[in-house]
């Protein structure tokens, strides 16, 4: 219970560094000068979010139910094959597969929200996919020997018992997701990046960070509220954090 | 009851096919308990996962309760068949309370039904229901998990139940309590159960036949006391050990081997204590006992040979005494202790109702040695004496 316990650390330290950068900035007027962004701020911050909740609910609906088709005996000798094609689909950068998301299916937020899915996909599938697989034996011979049709046994054994490794691959793929979805104003995705991006381009520092900033409390935010919902929705009896 | 008849199955590996049970055939009566004994790979978890096709088999069929169950849907069959699993299996996602009431839940019983019934499963295995219904399975002990799988297995009281080693992962002291506990609940409930164990004490305790698999096949199948009387070959003789015969202590009752008793009263005169021991051809003593028949003291041969007076004058406290229900082997134990050759037997209000003697016990177990039909206590006692 290490881990939690360091985590919440974390965040207050975050947050106690938040508030004296804040307060520094408010002396030395940069908080003047970061406000006056704030309409394109609040319109951009909606977008981003919306980008991240469309492409991460998509990939969450598709990797699980992917990742369990994938688990189930009769798939098992496509699975590993699948598997290793979806490995080396981590390895390609994702600025390259907006990129080519992009020549596939143009510009804008289609495309954007497209790119962001698979870059946040692999990690779902896998931890569902080793989750299942990792249900001992016993748990499934009981569940089948006392009756359990296998979409029985899969929604009442075999899913709660691998809840957990599944949000902790949600929580991954989010965390790419976050990261990635500045990225996407250079396909015409829209969101924060518009600022980062634009700020960069024009040297004008304000308004990178006035992206920057949103940016990175909204990736703090995102962790934070995957952490809660993994905490009550997986069983207590198989949630770690609640021993 | 549980029909097996020519079961076989074969595994198919890379090393060649592995025979691991050959042409089986078995009944388990309704109501009892047959427990399959073997030494390691042998065959008995094949054989039974087979009966609720968690493994499939070769060839051969299983009825049960008269019927085929080749024919039968494979969810159907499980669900009327108990299954306590070695590893014992707890749903770890789910409370003790749901644990025990997934299989009336699957069967669609109504949620007060089966919350009522995972209550009384709890009081059933000796577990507090308003403790640990709502706990989770790690927060117990091994011990109580097992119980718990006990109960899951009972829970919507299937007719006949396959238990796999069940009480495998207990310490030897609460597994005989486990044990007293489940032959206490098997009294009340009747099930058909076949039990896999590879303890052939455990299985003298629990077992009214024994099947004794060696090598993928059924050698011997037999009731306890004729499995330690009669193994079949040396296999089975050196499987059930040297001592077997001190295991079939544990299977007879003291009511089994409890003879008619004489005694005296304390007003009686040490003359007539004499002459009861001569004519009963007690060795040392005869048994005293009040006005309400419960046993007292007892007043020594020697005693009586010697002096003259009232038995009520001269008479020695009784050590121990023991209860038609008590097995032998506590018997034996009470003999050694207490260095003595005979026991009064009596009822729940101390009333005398016979005794107990080292000779009587031997008798009762050469009587099944010599193939006699099942002798009464009397046709032996008139034997020894002719
Ligand atoms: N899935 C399998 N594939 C191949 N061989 C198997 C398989 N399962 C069991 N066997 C073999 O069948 C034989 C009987 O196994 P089984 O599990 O029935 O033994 P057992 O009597 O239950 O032994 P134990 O007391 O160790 O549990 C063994 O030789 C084992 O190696
Ligand atoms: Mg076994």
């Amino acid at each position: 219970m290490k881990k939690p316990a360091f985590t919440r650390f974390a965040y207050g330290l975050a947050l106690v560094l938040m508030f004296a950068l804040g307060s520094l900035a408010e002396q030395a007027g940069i908080l003047e000068e970061l406000f006056s962004y704030r309409e394109d701020v609040v319109y951009l911050v909606g977008q981003h979010i919306e980008l991240v909740l469309i492409s991460g609910s998509l990939a969450i609906l598709i990797g699980v139910p992917l990742g369990t088709v994938l688990s189930r005996p009769r798939f098992a000798k496509m699975a590993e094959t699948a598997m290793q094609t979806l490995n080396i689909g981590t390895t390609i950068p994702t600025l390259a597969i907006l990129a080519l998301s992009m020549s596939l299916l143009g510009i804008g937020m289609l495309p954007a929200v497209f790119g962001l899915c698979i870059a946040s996909l692999l990690p779902i599938v896998r931890n569902t996919y080793t989750g299942l697989l990792e249900v001992p034996d016993h748990l499934k011979e009981a569940a089948s020997g006392i009756g359990m049709t296998p979409m029985q046994m899969l929604i009442r054994v075999e899913l709660p018992n691998a809840l957990f490794v599944i949000f902790a691959g949600i929580r991954t793929a989010l965390a790419i997701n976050v990261g990635t979805v500045p990225l996407a104003f250079l396909i015409g995705g829209g969101g924060l990046g518009e600022l980062i991006f634009t700020g960069i381009d024009l040297d004008e520092p304000f308004m990178m960070l006035a992206g920057a900033i949103p940016t990175a409390i909204l990736a703090i935010l995102v962790d934070i509220a995957i952490a809660i919902l993994a905490f009550m929705i997986v069983p207590k009896g198989v949630n770690p954090l609640r021993a | 009851m549980i029909r097996i008849d020519n079961l076989t199955k074969i595994f198919e590996t890379p090393n060649g096919p592995v025979t691991a049970a050959d042409h089986i055939n078995m009944e388990v009566p309704e109501g009892e308990i047959c427990v399959l004994l073997g030494p390691s790979g042998c065959g008995k978890t094949t054989t039974l996962k087979m009966i609720n096709r968690i493994i499939p088999s070769t060839s051969g069929k299983i009825f049960i309760n008269g019927e085929d169950t080749t024919g039968m849907n494979t969810v159907e069959l499980r669900r009327n068949i108990g299954y306590v699993i070695q590893q014992i299996g707890l749903f770890p996602n789910m409370t003790i309370e749901e644990n025990i009431a997934i299989v009336p839940k699957l069967l669609g019983w109504d949620a007060n039904r089966y919350k009522a019934r995972a209550k009384e499963l709890l009081e059933l295995v000796a577990l507090d229901p308003s403790i640990f219904l709502k706990r989770y399975p790690r927060e117990l002990s091994g011990g109580q998990q097992q119980r718990i799988g006990v109960a899951r297995a009972l829970a919507a009281d299937p007719p006949v139940m396959l238990m796999d080693e069940p009480f495998g992962a207990i310490d030897p002291i609460n597994r005989e309590v486990i044990q007293d506990e489940f032959l206490k609940m098997q009294q009340e409930l009747r099930k058909t159960i076949m039990f896999v164990s590879h303890d052939i004490d455990e299985a003298v305790k629990m077992a009214d036949r024994i099947a004794i698999f060696r090598g993928g096949r059924l050698v011997q199948y037999d009731t306890p006391d004729d499995l330690l009387a009669h193994p079949v070959d040396d296999f089975v003789e050196s499987f059930v050990g040297d001592d077997r015969a001190l295991k079939r202590l544990r299977l007879v009752q003291v009511s089994q081997v409890m003879e008619p008793v004489t005694t005296v009263s304390p007003g009686d005169s040490l003359k007539v204590a004499l002459e009861r021991i001569e004519q009963q051809g007690y060795s040392h003593a005869i048994l005293m006992v009040n006005e309400r028949n419960q046993p007292i003291g007892y007043v020594s041969r020697s005693v009586a040979q010697t002096t003259n007076g009232l038995c009520g004058e001269h008479y020695f406290g009784l050590k121990a005494d023991t209860r038609p229900e008590d097995d032998l082997r506590k018997v034996a134990s009470l003999m050694f202790n207490h260095d003595t050759t005979w026991l009064p037997c009596t009822d729940e209000h101390g009333v005398l109702v016979g005794q107990v003697t080292q000779r009587g016990i031997t008798h009762y177990l050469g009587a099944t040695y010599h193939r006699d039909a099942p002798v009464s206590l009397a046709q032996t006692l008139q034997q020894i004496s002719a």
